[in-house]
Order: C-alpha cells, then structure tokens, then sequence
C-alpha cells in the first residue's frame, strides 16, 4: 500500500521541472533553517539547563556584527529566490509563437471545452504532446480556477472576462483537472481529466465523436443570424467598422485612448458596443448582454479573428 | 518555591476576583482585568466551537468520497471554522484577555484610558457573536471565510448577511480596544517607563493595535458594500451588474493580509516575555525586536496582492508583491534568532509555558519558511489554494498564535488566578500538542504540492493516506487542547496558592499580589530599570 502513495506529483509539462527545481531549493533552505534553529535550541536547553535556583547567568543584551549577520544572510537568500521565482514566471508568462488554441468556459460546476476545428467535450481536454497550447478562458457564473497540477499551471477563471494560460504537455497520459477556486456546492467535483495524446492520436480524436461545427463557422453563422453582416460590411462602407483584418491591430476609440483588438476587447465590443466605440460610427449597435451565452462570444471571437489572420472579405 | 512575599491566607485580602460576587459585578464592570476574564470565557467557547466543526470536517475527509455528511454541509463547516476562529478567536485572543489583562498592569497603571468604552468592546464583540451563532443554528453559511464575490454576493444560497454582519459588528470591538491600547500606552505609563524599558510585549500590542485601528475599518467598508450588492444588487463586484469581482478581493486582502499579524505580533510577545523568564537572561536584541514588531505592521499593508497571483492581475503587480512579501519574512527571521540567541549562555528551566514558547519558534520557523514558497511567484502557482496554504497558516495561526496563546495563558494564569495548574499535566500536554500539531499538518504540506485543493469535501483515492494521518494527528491535538481545559478550572478551586511571582519574573505585573487588587497596585511604581533584568535579581529572593 505504501508504495502506492505519491510524494511528488508527475511533470508533465515544459515548466513543471524548472518551477520543481525551484520547489526542491526551497525545501532544501526551508529543512536546512529549520534543523539549524532546532538543533540549536536542543544544544542550548542540554547544555544551559538550570542547575541550581541561584544561578544568574551573565547579562548579554546584543551583538550588532551578530543583528547584521541575520539580516544580511536572508535578506541575501529573499533576493536570491525571489529573483529566480519572478523571472521564472515573467517568462511563463509569455505565450510561446504558433500555440494552438482551446477555449474553456467554467460553471457550476463543470469544464466546457470548445476547440476552434469544432470538437467540444465536457470536464475532459484532450491535447498533443509537445505542442504549446493556450486557453483562452471565462466563466459564466462565479469565480473558477483552472488548476492542472502535472503541469505547474493554475489561473483564475472569471466572469465577464478572459484569463488566458498555455501548457505545452511533455508527456503522454491522463492528469487530473481540478477546480482550484472554491465555487459553491459541487466545488469538489468540478473537475476531470487532461488527456495527453500523441499528435496523431489527438488528429484522429479531432475528427471523431460527435462532429460539430468549426468554431469559425459556428461563428460566422451567429454572424449572419444575428444580423452583424448587415452592418460591418467587409468594404467599410456599412453602418459598423468593417471587421476585416480587425484582430491584433490598434483601435483609436472615441475617448482618443488607444485599445489593442485582442479577444478582452471584442468580447466587450460585442456585450457593451457603447464602452469603447470607434468614433465616426454613431452608437447604433445593441448591447448583446444576455443575448449571446459565453461560448457564442467565443464562437464570434474566433470568426471576427479568422478574418483577420487570412484576410479573406467574406463579409 | 520559597518566597519572602509569603501570601495572607486566602480569603483574607480584597483582589479583583473576590471584590464582589454578584453577576451585575460582573457585566457591568469597568475594571480591565474582569473585562479579561469576560473575553477568556467567550473565546474559550468559541475557541471548541470552532474547534469542532475542525473535527467533524477531519472526520469527512478520512476517506475519500467523504465519510460524514453532504458537500453542502461540509462547505458550512469550513466556513464556520474559519469565521469563528479567525473573527471570534484568533483576533481577539492575546489582545483581549491578555492584552487587556496587562497593558495597564505591565506600565503601572491603574487601568486602561477608557474603562468604558472597554466594557462596551466586550459587548459589541458579544452580539457580532450572536449574529454569526445565529446564522449557524439556521444552516451557516457556505462562502469560505473569504466571502469571495460574486459567489458570496449573488449566487450563495446561505445565511451570508446575518454572518458578513455579526463580523461588520465585531469588528469596531477589535477598533475599540486598539484605540483603547495606544492612547493607554503613550499616556498611562508609569513614571520612568520610557519606550525601551517597555516590555516587548506591549510593543507588540502597540503594532498590533495600529493595524487593528488602520485594517479594520476597511474589512468593513469591504463587507458593507458585499451587503450592498447582495441585498439591492447594486453592481459593485458582480461583472453581471458591472461589477470587479477581483475589486473584493483587493480591497478584503488588504484588511485579511494585516489581520495575520494581529493573530501573530501578540503571540511573538508573549514569546518576548517567557523565554527571557524561563532563561534568567535580559533579552537578545531588545530594539531589533521592538522595531520588527513595528516593521511588520508597516509592511503587512503592503503584501495583499500575494494572495491574488492566479487571479490574473497584472504581471508587474506580481512583481512588486512578491518583493514585499519576502521583505516581511526578514523581520520575522530577525525575531527567531534573537530569541534562540537569548538562551545562549542561560540558566534554563522546562516550566510548562517555556515549552510552549520553545515549540512556538520551531513551528513558526517553519511555518514563515513555508511562506517562502508562497511569496517565490512560479511557486506560489502550483500551491496557491491547495493544502500546503492550508498547511502554511495552520503553522503561523496553530502552530504559531495559539501555542503563543497557550504559553500566555499558563505564564499568567498564577497571577490571573492567584493558583499553580499541575505542571505535570501541562508539560504533558504541550508534548500532546506539539506531537498531535505536526502529524495533522505536516502532511497537508505533502498534499498541497501533490496538488489536492483546499475545500474540497472529497478527493481522489490517491490522496487518503496522507489525509487519513492528518486526521489521526487532529485526534491527537483535539485532546491536547481539552487537557489544559480541564486543569484549569480544576486548579481554580484546588490548585496552589501561587503567590505573587511564582516565576521570579521581572515585570511590573509580577509585583503585586496574585490575583491582583481591584486597583493593580497599592502606589504607582516608579521604574527605574530596563526591563528583563534577570542577571540583577539577588540570589534567593525567589
């Protein structure tokens, strides 16, 4: 039965060795201060126990060489770790070039997954091996955390925004999903399963199951249903800024501040048309606050950057 | 113990305990060391009620698809744990019984600046208690003691407002007593009690009271306007309404962050007066202590954002928090050394309260090098919100402030008392305690970083061995905590007489009778020395 108790959870991803050595430093200085400071007081109450109630040790009230010594010594070991930790994570930060994309909506209490080629699947995220992958998250109630312990990474998921987190898996394998931000009644299930697979595997997973749309045609059928072509002609020439080759660009809004087209924004372009309109185009656009769920804003999302990226004027 | 200040038979001299024995004595007292006794009783009880959703949550958690009741129920029992412990525990412990014990006794005066409005804290604590009893007997609530919105402003299905309101209220108790604690310690000191020959447990009050005073009014803004949203849904943190939902967490950290070390300065005080005691030596490092109790108060204001790093805040936030945060653990480390240097070269005994102090600077040790892991930002992503935090604070709040709790209590209860607890038991019990401590939450550590989130009222299989030892160890503790009890009140009517200094301790506190008059002492003392002047004591006067 021993056996079977895990000490260390499984690195599975690019991060997980470079944040364990950090970890396992730590530990180190962490069982190092601890020993010394209980060995040392072991040392103290065998050697200086009383031994006769009259006795009166000689008073000695400070050391200034010994003060600086134990400020110095941490204060260089705080900067130390603290360096490393922080570049470790600036660097994390970054999005690798060429991540593929998966978008993750939480709610009470369960993980839905939507891939751009159309395959969605429930408290399961089924990926590649040795590919970057970034999510792109919110959630349409409260507070989520999406926490994959195997790989190091856990970020908060939160209404009425996006959180984004990327990966890149090293190894194959089922890792446990969990929910890290408590959220209510079923918290403790809110959870499931990574599934690493080998890319071509993972292609033949994309293809099967139930088939749904791609996530830009799911798009762009909202987009025609809802009556958006009617006003962002592709040429300009409509009532809305034309949305072609929008996505990553700059925005000039009416306030004069500048905005970058990334999806925070076009996700709240479409749910608040009125907080950050371009100017030259009166606010006739309805608030589709209520109207589209977040899964459909993600849909949009990926068709108005379809058109971006490719630069094809459908519209 | 021989003594020269051999007491008059019990009975025979007027203190502040047998002054009078009606109950309106009592409830309407003004007098600082009843108004002690008034918030031992209460936060004693508190102390086993929260204590016992603990157990019944341990219980849950020994197998994995929970043993004992429905997720529902397990959320309240968390909740309720943390909220009473915190708010009705671990806050007003040292500072309200001891604190409001010793503040006027350790300066040599008669008693607090505002007897009144001292009496009246012990009130406002008492119906915030009510309100937060109240909602657990009609099912509690369910938001973690965190209250994070939108969860707890919209979407919670439990009593929120009647416990965000019984903390609202409890929190000018903590207001009262900090104003109470500064204007009495710069205006009330004997004369020749200058700042340094403060005992450092009253610098440590004084820092504690200034958060107490800064901090708290912002818990309360933050719960007004939670209520705001709940009740009229006037959008403040729910991004459906327009709200931030991070905006709650900005501003609840900003009190909660602080709050950690009004539950520590006080127990690193009461560690400040015990080991130079137990050790026969002036303290090491007098100043480099008083300041750190100082320099951690400045900077606990400044390291709330370290609770938010997976929340998507801004990198460069992160950056600056994260330095902040490992500036704090250097006066901290500062204070462990100095007191281990204190035993250098002393006359030491192993009287129960010197093994409570003792075990306090071990598992604060570890508990502040633990936070390290918290502070480093790329470790804090995997541990953030799995046990090892459970773990952490467990070793700062348990490990840390009650032991310091418990040391206070058995160093003072002779001079509350006037009575000697059997030191058998107690040293027993200090061993069950540190004993049954580590093997609750040394392998919650494990279970963090294995990545087992926290409030979760079941878990995978995988998980169940290191729970099932953390479970064992609460057993363990939870007798340890009811021995001391027991002793106690049994040495109350049976204990020896203790008299008034039964630890040839320095202090003004130590020089009069035991239990004190009504009026503390019987001329105002005039000091003239620094305080822990051990090596000054002449042989044989205790």
């Amino acid at each position: 039965m021993l056996a079977d108790i895990p000490i260390y959870p499984a690195q599975a991803s690019t991060i997980a060795r470079e944040v364990d050595q950090l970890h396992y430093v730590l530990t180190g200085i962490t069982l190092f201060f601890t020993a010394l400071i209980f060995l040392t007081i072991f040392y103290f109450m065998i050697k200086y126990r009383r031994r006769s109630p009259d006795e009166r040790p000689r008073p000695i009230t400070n050391s200034v060489p010994l003060e600086v010594t134990w400020t110095v010594i941490p204060t260089l070991i705080c900067v130390g770790i603290y360096l490393w930790g922080a570049s470790l994570y600036f660097t994390n930060a970054k999005v690798p070039d060429g991540a593929m994309e998966i978008f993750v909506t939480g709610k009470q209490w369960m993980w839905k997954i939507q891939h751009p080629e159309g395959r969605r699947e429930i408290n399961e995220l089924h990926v590649p091996v040795g590919r970057p992958v970034k999510l792109t998250m919110t959630s349409e109630d409260v507070i989520h955390d999406f926490f994959i312990p195997a790989f190091r990474i856990k970020k908060d998921v939160l209404p009425g925004r996006y959180t984004s987190l990327w990966f890149t898996a090293t190894e194959t394998g089922r890792y446990h999903l969990f929910c890290g931000q408590y959220c209510g009644a079923f918290h403790a299930g809110m959870g499931g399963w990574v599934i690493v697979m080998k890319q071509d595997d993972y292609e033949r997973w994309l293809n099967g199951g139930v088939f749904g749309q791609t996530m830009e045609a799911a798009g762009e059928s909202i987009f025609q249903d809802r009556g958006c072509l009617t006003c962002h002609l592709a040429d300009g020439s409509g009532r809305g800024p034309s949305l072609v080759g929008l996505f990553g660009k700059s925005v000039h809004i009416s306030t004069g501040e500048t905005v970058a087209a990334n999806e925070s924004y076009l996700r709240e372009a479409i749910l608040h048309p009125n907080a950050k309109d371009v100017p030259g185009y009166t606010a006739t656009m309805p608030t589709y606050q209520g109207q589209l769920n977040d899964e459909q804003v993600l849909d949009l999302v990926a068709y108005i950057r379809s058109l971006g990226q490719t630069g094809k004027a459908r519209p | 113990m021989s003594t020269t200040l051999e007491e008059p038979r019990a009975g025979t001299r007027i203190d502040y305990l047998n002054a009078d024995y009606g109950w309106k004595s009592w409830l309407f007292t003004t007098d600082h060391k009843r108004i002690a006794l008034l918030y031992l009783i209460s936060i004693t009880f508190y102390f086993f009620v929260g204590g016992t959703f603990a157990v019944l949550m341990r219980i849950q958690l020994i197998e994995p698809q929970g043993s004992l009741v429905q997720p529902e129920t397990y959320n309240r029992l968390f909740t309720m744990h943390g909220i009473i412990m915190i708010f009705f525990f671990l806050i007003p412990s040292i500072p309200a019984v001891f604190g409001n014990f010793l503040v006027p006794m350790m300066i040599g005066a008669r008693d607090l600046a505002f007897p009144r409005l001292n009496l009246l804290s012990w009130y406002i604590y008492m119906v915030g208690g009510i309100f937060t009893l109240y909602s657990v007997i009609h099912g509690g609530v369910d938001t973690g003691w965190t209250f994070y919105t939108p969860y707890s402003s919209t979407y919670a299905n439990s009593q929120v407002i009647p416990v965000a309101l019984g903390v609202f209220i409890t929190g000018f108790s903590s207001i009262l007593t900090g104003l109470n604690f500064i204007v009495t310690i710069h205006k009330m000191r004997a004369p020749g009690m200058t700042w340094f020959r403060m005992p450092l447990f009253l610098w440590s009050m004084y820092s504690t009271s200034i958060i107490m005073v800064l901090g708290t009014p912002v818990l309360a803004i933050t719960l007004f306007l939670l209520a705001l949203e709940r009740l009229f849904q006037v959008g403040i943190f729910n991004p459906a309404l327009g709200g931030d939902p991070l905006l709650f967490q900005d501003l609840f950290w900003f009190y909660s962050h602080p709050a950690v070390y009004i539950m520590i300065l006080p127990a690193m005080g009461v560690i400040s007066e015990i080991i130079p005691c137990f050790s026969r030596k002036q303290i090491f490092g007098y100043k480099a202590i008083a300041f750190s109790s100082v320099g951690i108060a400045v900077l606990s204001f400044l390291v709330w954002g370290h609770h938010m790093f997976v929340t998507g805040q801004s990198i460069y936030a992160g950056l600056v928090f994260s330095a902040l945060s490992f500036l704090v653990a250097i006066p901290s480390a500062i204070k462990v050394f100095n007191w281990t240097a204190t035993l250098y070269e002393g006359s030491i005994s192993y009287d129960a309260p010197m093994l409570y102090a003792l075990g306090f600077i071990g598992l604060f040790t570890m508990g502040g090098l633990t936070g390290l892991f918290l502070a480093s930002l790329s470790t804090d992503v995997q541990l953030n919100g799995t046990y090892f935090i459970v773990a952490h604070f467990h070793y700062i709040m348990v490990g840390g402030a009650v032991m310091g709790y418990l040391g206070a209590m058995h160093y003072w209860w002779p001079k509350i008392s006037g009575r000697l607890y059997p030191e058998a038991w107690a040293r027993l019990a200090a061993a069950i305690i540190f004993v049954g401590f580590n093997l609750t939450f040394f392998p919650q550590f494990m279970l963090g970083y294995l990545g087992m989130p926290r409030r979760y009222a079941f878990y995978p299989a995988e998980f169940q061995f290191l729970n099932v030892m953390s479970s064992a160890g609460a057993s363990i503790l939870g007798v340890g905590y009811l021995i001391p009890l027991v002793y106690f009140v049994w040495s109350m009517r049976y204990g020896p007489v203790a008299g008034p200094n039964p630890w040839g301790a320095t202090g003004l506190e130590w020089q009069t009778p035991s239990p004190p008059p009504t009026d503390n002492f019987e001329y105002t003392p005039i000091v003239t020395e620094d305080p822990y002047e051990y090596s000054k004591q002449e042989v044989g006067l205790v």
